[in-house]
């Protein structure tokens, strides 16, 4: 091949090169453009902060999705974080190297399951239980953390397992010479040494979890009211933008759209605090 | 008073024994679940016959079809373009201010949830390239989804081709295309493989944003702007609609075993691929 072939062949992998940032750009430019003007048409106040969603109604208030969606995100990283931290805990430092090296793999294929078999498993199985045991709907705050709980725990364990795993060796054995116990060790030297990627995994998974949108939607219930208790039914941001989109034109289309560029903020937001906290210590070991 | 360490140790190895095998035995009995409901459910007849009375009889097949056409346009779509990037980043340039926005843009794109990128798919390919809900708007959308999945495992396997290899290359006269075309490529197709299995992996399980996108036509598609029901799709319409639990555990059980499938080849091919390469 001659030189200009060369040259051909650098300026064409430049150009493709950005695709990844140039996508990313024109989501956000058209979310943007089709969510924002309409959130200064209503007003921020009355969309963020007013509690009537009525589309027919010409009322835009998307309040009680906002904290139905911190209610169930905090609840699945109440459960998913502790279960998948120890689990990462306990796969680097009280397993037999083998045996980890089969069930971390496992772990992560589980990752593949889609997430509308968690939901439908959640209405199957989990809102019943709940119905009968703690009365209520059982579809329910309670029924989709659990669910995002589960379906966040491969996201917290692989990464988290990656963080512990490149703590150096030299650390643990220090601290057993100066007669820790292998759990002193843990909770006194590798825990800090690893505590930036076990913070990344959860942050990764609270974003997985405020973004899940189908398994959310069978097991939440969708009804749009403040909840009171973890046994109520409530509608996600991501719900709601999935459950109106079929039918919505206008207005109430361009209000779905706006929910989305609160969705966008805050889910870059999230994985802007992540990608620092990783960056340079867990990733390019 | 203070427990020993002695039994604070105990303690500790207990509890997060207890939460291992907690969660791994969650996740590996939902898996068991569907397939003990489902699998009775499935024959030849449900694979490979057309649905009747929207799903409530019938099998599966148009839906086995978008299945197996989506993915494959997204990654048609997504691997030209992802493993570009990778060999840029890699063989083109150095460190420098862009390539760390290249990449950020690339971690940012990995962490944006599904229903967004239905969203903008719906806006843009579905409304305002007036494509309609069709196979190409899908794979259009979820070629974008699955392209960070595929730039990143690219540029892994890349970066492990050893630099003799292109010091060889470079030596015989070759330039550096050659090199990528003939060395470097070659030498990182399993690692490329397996992000392609990633992504496919992941185009199988995607519903929200398959639905805004390629829409949900429960027929066999006749050109790639007819639009296709997966059989992610089809299972949540089935489930939530309450159409037939029956039909949608069989369903399930198709789409975690292809799933499980696709994503196992892909670990086994990494396995190898690491194994090859740390000999």
């Amino acid at each position: 091949m001659n030189l200009n072939g060369e040259k051909i062949a650098k300026y064409a992998l430049m150009t493709v090169a950005f695709s990844a940032v140039a996508s990313l750009l024109l989501i956000a430019v058209f979310i943007f453009k089709e969510g924002l003007p309409f959130m200064f048409k209503v007003g921020l106040r009355d969309f963020l902060f007013a509690s009537d969603w009525d589309p027919m109604a010409g009322k835009y208030g998307i309040y009680p999705m906002i904290v139905a969606s911190l209610w169930v995100t905090l609840g699945a990283m109440l459960i998913g974080a502790p279960l998948g931290v120890a689990g990462a805990i306990f796969l680097n430092e009280f397993v037999p190297k083998p045996v980890m090296r089969v069930i971390k793999p496992t772990i992560e294929l589980l990752a593949g399951i889609p997430s509308v078999v968690f939901g439908f498993l959640g209405v199957m199985v989990l809102a019943p239980w709940i119905r009968a045991t703690m009365g209520g709907p059982g579809l329910s705050v309670l029924a989709a953390s659990v669910i995002l709980g589960i379906m966040v725990l491969p996201t917290v364990i692989s990464i988290s397992t990656d963080a512990i795993g490149a703590v150096p060796n030299s650390y643990r054995e220090g601290a057993l010479a100066l007669g820790a116990t292998r759990w002193q060790s843990v909770y006194m030297v590798t825990i800090k040494a690893a505590r930036s990627g076990i913070i990344a995994s959860i942050i990764l998974a609270m974003g997985r979890a405020l973004g899940e949108t189908m398994a959310v939607i069978m097991v939440a219930g969708n009804t749009v009211k403040i909840p009171h208790s973890v046994t109520d039914p409530v509608r996600t941001l991501t719900a709601n933008i999935a459950l109106e989109m079929a039918n919505a034109t206008g207005m109430a289309r361009e209000a779905l759209f706006a929910t989305g560029v609160v969705l966008f903020v805050v889910i870059m937001i999230l994985n802007g605090v992540a990608l620092s906290t990783i960056k340079g210590r867990v990733r390019r070991k | 008073m203070r427990i020993p360490p002695k039994y604070t140790q105990i303690l500790a190895v207990t509890i997060l024994g207890a939460a291992t095998v907690f969660t791994v035995a969650v996740l590996v009995f939902i898996i068991v679940f569907v397939l003990s409901k489902g699998l009775p459910g499935i024959n030849w007849e449900f694979l490979f016959s057309a649905p009747k009375d929207m799903g409530r009889a019938g099998g599966i097949f148009p839906t086995l079809v978008g299945t197996v056409l989506l993915p494959l346009m997204a990654i048609a779509i997504a691997l030209p373009l992802g493993v570009g990037t990778a060999v840029y980043l890699t063989e083109y340039t150095r460190e420098t201010r862009l390539t760390q926005v290249l990449r950020f843009g690339t971690d940012c794109l990995a962490g944006i949830p599904s229903i967004l990128f239905g969203l903008f798919g719906f806006i843009f390919f579905v409304v305002m390239l007036k494509m309609g809900w069709c196979l190409l708007s899908g794979g259009l959308t979820l070629a974008i989804m699955v392209l960070p999945t595929i730039i990143r495992t690219s540029e892994e396997a890349i970066r492990a081709v050893p630099n003799s290899y292109r010091e060889v290359s470079f030596s015989l006269g070759a330039t550096r295309w050659e090199t990528v075309l003939k060395v470097v490529l070659p030498n990182a197709l399993p690692g490329i493989v397996t992000g392609v299995m990633l992504g496919i992996g992941r185009s199988i399980g995607e519903t929200a944003a398959v639905i805004f996108t390629a829409g949900s036509a429960l027929r066999m598609p006749a050109s790639a702007f007819d639009s296709v029901r997966t059989m992610s799709v089809h299972f949540y319409i089935l489930a939530r609609e309450g159409i037939s639990n029956e039909k949608a555990y069989a369903t399930a059980a198709v789409l975690i075993i292809s799933v499980l499938a696709v994503n196992l080849a892909a670990y086994g091919m990494m396995h190898r691929f690491i194994a090859k390469r740390s000999r």
